[in-house]
C-alpha cells in the first residue's frame, strides 16, 4: 500500500514537472525528466557516470572512515578521562564551531587538489559529528554494570570491550548515520572547488555549460550513493548490533 | 537467643572475622536521609549470615559498602582485616537488580567472568552450559535478557555468581522472583556449594523461613535508620537436609520465633477508636 502511493507521488511529480516546465518556457532552468534521464543514460552508457562516482565514493568512504575511526577512538579516550576532557574541551569547541567548508583552501594548500583533500575535508566534518556522539555515549554509560563487571577484577581494558564499547556503539552510529550526508558534502565541495574528476566536478561542469539536464542527473546520482551508504550503515547496524533486532521485535509489555 | 538452650559456641567466634562493620552508619543525599546507623557486626570465614529487615533499612546499603562501591558516612567496614575503601574484588554481588549486559546473550553475560578470568574459549562454553543446567535455563543460551522473563534474569545473573569464584558471596533477593520448586532447587545447591567450598555469604531475603532455613546467623533489622535489632544463632546442623526442613520441629520453633519478632505490635490495628490528638 504505502509504496503504491509512493510511487503515485512520483509519477504526479514527474508529470507535472515534464508539462509544466515547456509550458511556462523554463526548460533551460528547470529541463525536463525525459531530458534528465537521457542525459543520465547518456552518461551511465559511456561508462562516464560510474567513473565520477567511483571516484566520490571512495573519497567519501574514506574520509568517513577515517573520521569516523578518529572520532570513535578519540570519544572513547576523552569520555573516559574526564580531566583530559576538560582540558581540551574549549579548544575541540573552537575547532568544531570554524565551518569546515572555509577549510578547503587550506587544505589545498597542504594537500594539493588530489584526492587526499576531499578525504580530509569528508573526515574533518564526520570526525566531530562522531566524536561529539561516542563522547556523549560513553559519559552515559551505566555506572552499575562498570561496578558490577569490576567486582569481577575487570580491567579497563575488559570494561572497554564488554561494557563501554557495546553500550556507546548506539550512539555512535547515531554519529555515522548523521555523518553520511556530511561526508558527501566534503567531498563534492572538494570537487567543485577543485578537481576534474567526481561528481562534484560533473556537477560544475555542466552547470558550466548551462546543461540543466546534466546537473540534475549528476544530483540524481548524488542522491543514489547516499541511499547506498545509508543503506551499508544499516546493515552494519544490523550486524554489529543484534541485540538492537532482538528488543525491536519483541512485543512491548509495561 | 531463641529457646532455652544457648546453641554451641561456633568456630566462627573464635576465627578472626571476615567482614566487619563497626559503628557503621551511612546517611544519603547530604545528609537528609539516614539508611543505616551504627551498626556492629562481625561475620567468620564460611559463616552464612541470612539479613532480615523492614523495606528500605538499609540492607542493600551495607551490601554495596561491603562490596565497597562506596564508603559508610561513619565507622568502617573491614575486609580480611583491612579497611574497603575501593571496589572489593574478593567479594562476588548478585544485586538486587539484575545487572545483566542487555548487548550480550544470556551465554555470553554468564560468560563474563570467564572471560575475564582469561579462561580458554572451550572450557568457558562447557561452563556456561553446565551453570545454565544447574539454574534451568537449557536452551536460552541464545535468548537476550529482554527477552527473558524477571525470573530467568534473575537465575541468569546467579549463574554468573556462580561462574566466578569469590570468596564472599553478597546476594540481594536472589529468590525472591522465583516459583518455589525452583527456589527450593537453588537453596540446595547455593548450601551444598558454600559449605563445599567454604564460602561466606551475606543473604538478604524478605522470606522469614528462607532465612532461617539457609542461615547460620540471622540478623534482624530495625526499620530505618537500620540498626541491628537482634542477632538470632539458627540452631540447625550445618549439613540440614533443606527438602525435609520444613518436617522438622526445631525449624519450625525458630521461624515461629523469628516471626513472632517481626510481627508488628497489634494493639494500634485494632483500637481504631482510640485517636490521639
Ligand atoms: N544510592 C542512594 N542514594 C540515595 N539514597 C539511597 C541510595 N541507596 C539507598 N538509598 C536510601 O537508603 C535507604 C535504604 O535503602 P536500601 O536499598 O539499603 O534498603 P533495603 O533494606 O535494601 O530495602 P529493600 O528491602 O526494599 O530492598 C532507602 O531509604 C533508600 O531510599
Ligand atoms: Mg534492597
Amino acid at each position: 500500500m504505502i509504496p503504491l502511493i509512493q510511487a503515485a507521488i512520483v509519477a504526479v511529480f514527474l508529470g507535472t514537472w515534464q508539462m509544466l516546465s515547456p509550458a511556462l518556457g523554463l526548460q533551460f532552468f528547470f529541463a525536463t525528466p525525459l531530458a534528465v534521464f537521457q542525459s543520465l543514460w547518456a552518461l551511465m552508457k559511456s561508462g562516464l557516470l560510474f567513473y565520477h562516482a567511483g571516484i566520490t565514493s571512495l573519497e567519501a568512504v574514506a574520509g568517513f572512515l577515517l573520521g569516523g575511526t578518529l572520532g570513535m577512538g578519540i570519544g572513547i579516550l576523552l569520555g573516559r578521562h574526564q580531566l583530559l576532557a576538560k582540558v581540551l574541551a574549549p579548544f575541540l569547541t573552537a575547532i568544531y564551531s570554524l565551518p569546515k567548508a572555509a577549510l578547503a583552501p587550506l587544505f589545498i594548500l597542504w594537500f594539493g587538489i588530489g584526492i587526499d583533500m576531499k578525504i580530509f575535508l569528508a573526515g574533518s566534518i564526520v570526525f566531530f559529528l562522531v566524536f561529539l556522539n561516542t563522547f556523549h555515549g560513553v559519559r552515559e554509560v551505566s555506572h552499575e554494570q562498570i561496578a558490577i563487571l569490576r567486582l569481577m577484577k575487570a580491567n579497563e581494558r575488559h570494561l572497554l570491550t564488554k561494557v563501554i564499547i557495546p553500550s556507546a556503539i548506539v550512539w555512535v552510529f547515531a554519529g555515522l548515520r548523521l555523518s553520511v550526508p556530511y561526508a558527501l558534502i566534503g567531498a563534492i565541495l572538494g570537487e567543485i572547488i577543485a578537481a576534474n574528476r567526481g561528481l562534484g566536478f560533473l556537477i560544475s561542469s555542466a552547470a558550466g555549460r548551462f546543461d540543466t539536464a546534466g546537473t540534475f542527473a549528476a544530483l540524481i546520482a548524488i542522491m543514489f550513493l547516499a541511499l547506498v551508504l545509508n543503506r551499508a550503515i544499516t546493515f552494519a547496524e544490523g550486524r554489529l548490533m543484534p541485540w538492537r533486532a532482538a528488543e525491536e521485535g519483541r512485543e512491548v509489555p509495561i | 537467643m531463641p529457646g532455652p538452650t544457648a546453641p554451641p559456641s561456633r568456630k566462627s567466634s573464635e576465627a578472626l572475622p571476615l567482614i566487619e562493620f563497626r559503628n557503621v552508619g551511612k546517611t544519603f543525599a547530604r545528609g537528609a536521609l539516614e539508611a543505616v546507623r551504627d551498626v556492629n557486626l562481625s561475620v567468620a570465614p564460611g559463616e552464612f549470615l541470612t539479613l532480615v529487615g523492614p523495606s528500605g533499612c538499609g540492607k542493600s546499603t551495607l551490601l554495596n559498602m561491603t562490596a565497597g562501591l562506596f564508603l559508610p558516612t561513619t565507622g568502617e567496614v573491614r575486609y580480611a582485616g583491612a579497611v574497603v575503601a575501593d571496589i572489593n574484588v574478593r567479594v562476588g554481588y548478585m544485586t538486587q537488580v539484575d545487572h545483566l549486559l542487555p548487548w550480550r546473550t544470556l551465554a555470553g553475560n554468564i560468560a563474563v567472568p570467564l572471560e575475564i578470568a582469561g579462561r580458554p574459549k572451550r572450557e568457558i562454553a562447557a561452563e556456561v552450559e553446565r551453570l545454565m543446567t544447574l539454574v534451568g535455563l537449557t536452551g536460552f543460551g541464545a535468548s537476550y535478557p529482554s527477552q527473558l522473563s524477571g525470573g530467568m534474569r534473575k537465575r541468569a545473573a546467579l549463574a554468573r555468581l556462580f561462574a566466578y569464584d569469590p570468596e564472599t558471596l553478597l546476594m540481594d533477593e536472589p529468590f525472591a522472583a522465583l516459583d518455589a520448586q525452583m527456589r527450593l532447587v537453588l537453596q540446595v545447591e547455593l548450601k551444598r556449594l558454600c559449605r563445599l567450598l567454604g564460602k561466606t555469604v551475606l543473604f538478604v531475603t524478605h522470606d522469614v523461613d528462607e532465612a532461617v532455613a539457609l542461615g547460620d546467623r540471622c540478623i534482624v533489622f530495625t526499620s530505618r535508620p537500620g540498626r541491628v535489632r537482634q542477632a538470632i544463632t539458627v540452631d540447625l546442623p550445618g549439613d540440614r537436609d533443606l527438602r525435609v526442613l520444613r518436617y522438622d520441629p526445631a525449624y519450625l520453633a525458630q521461624c515461629g520465633a523469628l516471626w513472632r519478632l517481626l510481627t508488628p505490635p497489634v494493639e494500634p490495628a485494632v483500637a481504631p477508636q482510640g485517636r490521639r490528638e
